[in-house]
Parts: structure tokens; sequence; C-alpha cells
């Protein structure tokens, strides 16, 4: 298996310990852009950006309409807008409806990513209290792309991750602390 | 990224049919959204593919509407961002009051939420009077909704929040009655807006505004069609005129961004440069 071109991680209700713990053990080279929807009910994500920043091994932005998503990046999706991959690897903002009550939602990003990266994406659905995430997961799996999801019972808040895995499965469920060394192996080129 | 998806050409033959049949360029959109709108319209009228939708909508005309307000999914909120609207109040009202006529265009109005916003303010700042809004939006349907005014109740209490926020002096509900579930916004506060159908991608220059709102409409736009409105916007202001973009726009990328600078760049509120007439 070649190693993904992108990676798109979803958490909601604990999102962001999850994406710091992910974040601090990641190589630093992993080739690929990775791009972020955690629920924060907050319109303003620079606090977020620089909490997770401060651990993480990659630089955390907020993603920018019309910029290209870079490789060993982090982009996280501003409050209150959804964020989408376009094909050429920029990524684009809209503010259509809420999907499963969520904006940013899960969903679409993880669909748009899916259209445009097919089986070189790795999609991850961390913790998190409602059930965004899993259909943009089933995309994901129907193009061929990886699926991880955090063990239910290791995570903060069991359904997000537990409705990915009712809706859409999984390649590889595994605790929090394995989620890092998972991507790691599975970036090496 | 062999574009060989099924799902990619049903929405590409779409978007090519409603030009040839109906005149509608959508080419120009941004595809991941325009995407997912065709998907959702498909399907919320029933369609078990686009290409059945597709093909329901070459054959049957009284569709158009629906394909259109569906398309263009307005999604906003009353002074959403009340800090933008706050920057406009104490940055560029004062401006505007020292013009004796003041044109204002609000383009893509959607719903009306922000119109009904700006005249709140504008009528508290002394200023409504003296000025024009020409509200404009590419779906029938939704210059329908915005001139009744009528929104749920149960986005009153936001609504009110962001008032507030946005330096409003008063109450909300001084502008509004509640029926039921909906309340409806006072009809003085359309006595000096004109409600018109203007589609961004192929209308052009109509009026000389002072100041030009156009929020989170762009961002659904690839580069060159975001190039070819902020040039509309550019020969449609008054020298040294306003523009007003939603809170994460980028004009970065459009050579007719650089006709324009910031003023207050969180609020994204932009001045045409002077030197370009």
């Amino acid at each position: 298996m070649s190693a993904p071109r992108a990676i798109v991680i979803g958490c909601s209700a604990g999102g962001m310990r999850a994406l710091k713990e992910v974040l601090s053990k990641l190589r630093s080279d992993v080739g690929a852009p990775i791009l972020a929807v955690c629920h924060t009910g907050s319109e303003d994500v620079t606090t977020l950006c620089e909490l997770i920043g401060a651990s993480s091994t990659v630089p955390v932005r907020e993603a920018r309409e019309r910029c290209r998503a870079h490789d060993n990046t982090v982009y996280i999706a501003p409050g209150g807008y959804h964020l989408l991959v376009e094909y050429g690897g920029r990524m684009s903002l809209s503010v259509d409806e809420r999907v499963a009550f969520a904006r940013p939602a899960i969903d679409v990003l993880f669909e748009s990513a899916a259209d445009v990266y097919g089986h070189e994406l790795v999609g991850i659905v961390m913790t998190g209290a409602n059930h965004d995430g899993a259909q943009g997961l089933l995309r994901i799996r129907q193009r061929r792309g990886i699926a991880i999801v955090q063990e239910p019972l290791d995570a903060e808040a069991s359904a997000m991750p537990q409705a990915a895995l009712d809706l859409a499965g999984a390649d590889h469920c595994v605790p929090l602390r394995d989620i890092a060394p998972l991507l790691n192996r599975l970036c090496e080129r | 990224m062999a574009r060989t998806d099924i799902e990619d050409i049903e929405v590409e033959l779409f978007q090519r049919a409603l030009l040839a049949r109906h005149g509608y360029d959508f080419g120009g959109y941004a595809p991941a959204s325009f995407r997912r709108r065709v998907l959702n319209l498909a399907s919320s009228l029933g369609c078990g593919s686009v290409g059945e939708l597709t093909s329901r909508m070459l054959r049957e005309d009284a569709l158009l509407p629906n394909v259109i307000a569906g398309l263009s999914v307005p999604v906003s909120e009353m002074f959403r961002n009340p800090s933008t609207f706050r920057a406009l109040r104490t940055e560029v009202f004062p401006i505007l009051g020292s013009y004796p006529l003041i044109n204002i265009w609000q383009a893509g109005c959607a719903f009306g939420q922000e119109v009904y916003s700006l005249a709140i303010l504008l009528e508290e700042a002394g200023l409504y009077d003296r000025c024009q809004i020409y509200a404009t939006d590419f779906s029938d349907a939704a210059l329908a909704r915005a001139q009744e005014g009528i929104f749920p109740a149960r986005d009153a209490r936001q609504y009110s929040e962001n008032y507030l926020a946005a330096g409003g002096k008063r109450s909300l509900s001084d502008y509004c009655h509640a029926r039921y579930d909906f309340m409806k916004l006072d009809d003085r506060l359309r006595r000096n807006v004109t409600f018109a159908n203007h589609n961004l991608v192929c209308d052009g220059v109509f009026c000389e505004a002072h100041l030009i709102l156009c929020r989170n409409v762009l961002i659904y736009f690839s580069d060159a069609l975001q190039d070819h409105v902020l040039a509309l916007f550019r020969d449609s202001l008054v020298r040294n005129g306003f523009l007003c973009l939603g809170n994460r726009e980028n004009i970065d990328f459009a050579p007719a961004g650089r006709d324009f600078a910031a003023v207050d760049a969180a609020a994204r509120i932009f001045r045409k440069n002077a030197g370009n007439g």
C-alpha cells in the first residue's frame, strides 16, 4: 500500500485533548496535509490552534479558503464554516446548512476529501458525543481509503466513534495512544 | 486524482444541461460545495440520482425555481458576526453620513436577514432616510422570502444577542412582532429597500454604490469568477466606496482584489483604492 496523500481527522467532545495526544507523537515528515474538524462551539479557533500547536510536531493553523493544504501541516476548520478540499488540494469554506447539527461538520470534510483523494486518504474519527463523521467515514471506505476509529471504550465520549463503527466499520479500531504510532507506520515511505 | 467517478460525471452533465436549457451558468462555482448542493437537491426532490434530476430539470420547466433555490442554499442570520456590524456602525457609517444620498448594495441577500440588520442600524444612526438599499439575489424564491421579512421565532434569541453585540441601542423586539412560531420584521424597515433579481455571474453594474455588502457569497466561486465579481464591485463603487465581505473570505488570489485596501481586516471591510475611478 502506498503512503497516504492526505489525512483527515474529526473529533468533538474531548477532542482537543485527543488531537493534542495524536499530534504530539506524530512523525514530523508524514508527507501529507492533515485537515481537522474539532467541534468547539467557538467562532474563533486561534486559541485551539495555539494550545494544540504548543506540543505538536508539525505546525497547526486555521484553514484559509483558497490556500493549498501543504504537507506536514495541520489545518483546523474555522468556527461556523464547513471545510472542504477541492481537486488539486486547495481548501474551500462554506456556510451551507449544518450537517448533523454541526458547522463545521466532519461529514462535509471527509466526503469532499474522499472525492479528491480516494484510496490515498486516511480518515480518523475520535471522541465525540454525536454521530457526525459516520457518513463521511463511510464515503472514505467506499472510495477505498483507510478508516481509523478510536476504540469507543477508550474515548472520553464514545457516541461518535461508536456511530462511525456501526455505519462505516473501520480498518483499524485502536485506543488513542496507538493512533499516532499507527499513522507513523502508514506514512512510512 | 482520476475523475472517473459516475457522480462526478453526472454533476458535470447537470451543470451543462442547466446552462444549455435555462441559461444558468454554474461553471465558475467551486466544485466541492456545488457538488454537495446538487446531491442534496437530487435527494430532496426525490431523485434517485443526479442523472434523474438532470432529466427532470430538462423536461419540467416548473422545477426550475426549486432547482435555483436549492443551488443557492441561503443560510444566514441577523447581525451575523456582530463585530462586523459594529465595525460598520463605528467606522463606515460616519463617512457615509457625509453624503447627501447613500446607495447601498446588498449582493446575494438570500432571505434578507442582513438587509434588515443593516436597516435597523442605519435607522438608529439617523441615516436611513437618506439611504437607498438595493437587495439583490439570483433566486426569486429567496427574494420573495426576503421581502416578507418573516423568520422562525426559534432564531429570535440568537438574533437579539447578535443585535446587542453589534451595538444595537434598543431591543430587537422593538422592530418585530411575534406571531405564533414566527417573528415578522417591521414593514417600515423596508421602505427604502428595493429587492431585485441580479445574478453576479452574468449581470452588470446597475448602480453607483457607497457601500456594497456581499458576505459569504464569493466563497462559493472559483478564483476567476471571484475576480470577475470583485471587478464588478469595483466598477459599481464610488471613489473610496466600501466593500464588506464574509469574515473568512480571502481575496489574495484575485487580481481585482488589489483594487481594494483593508480598512478593518478582521471585519473584512475594504475601501476601493483611490486612483481606481
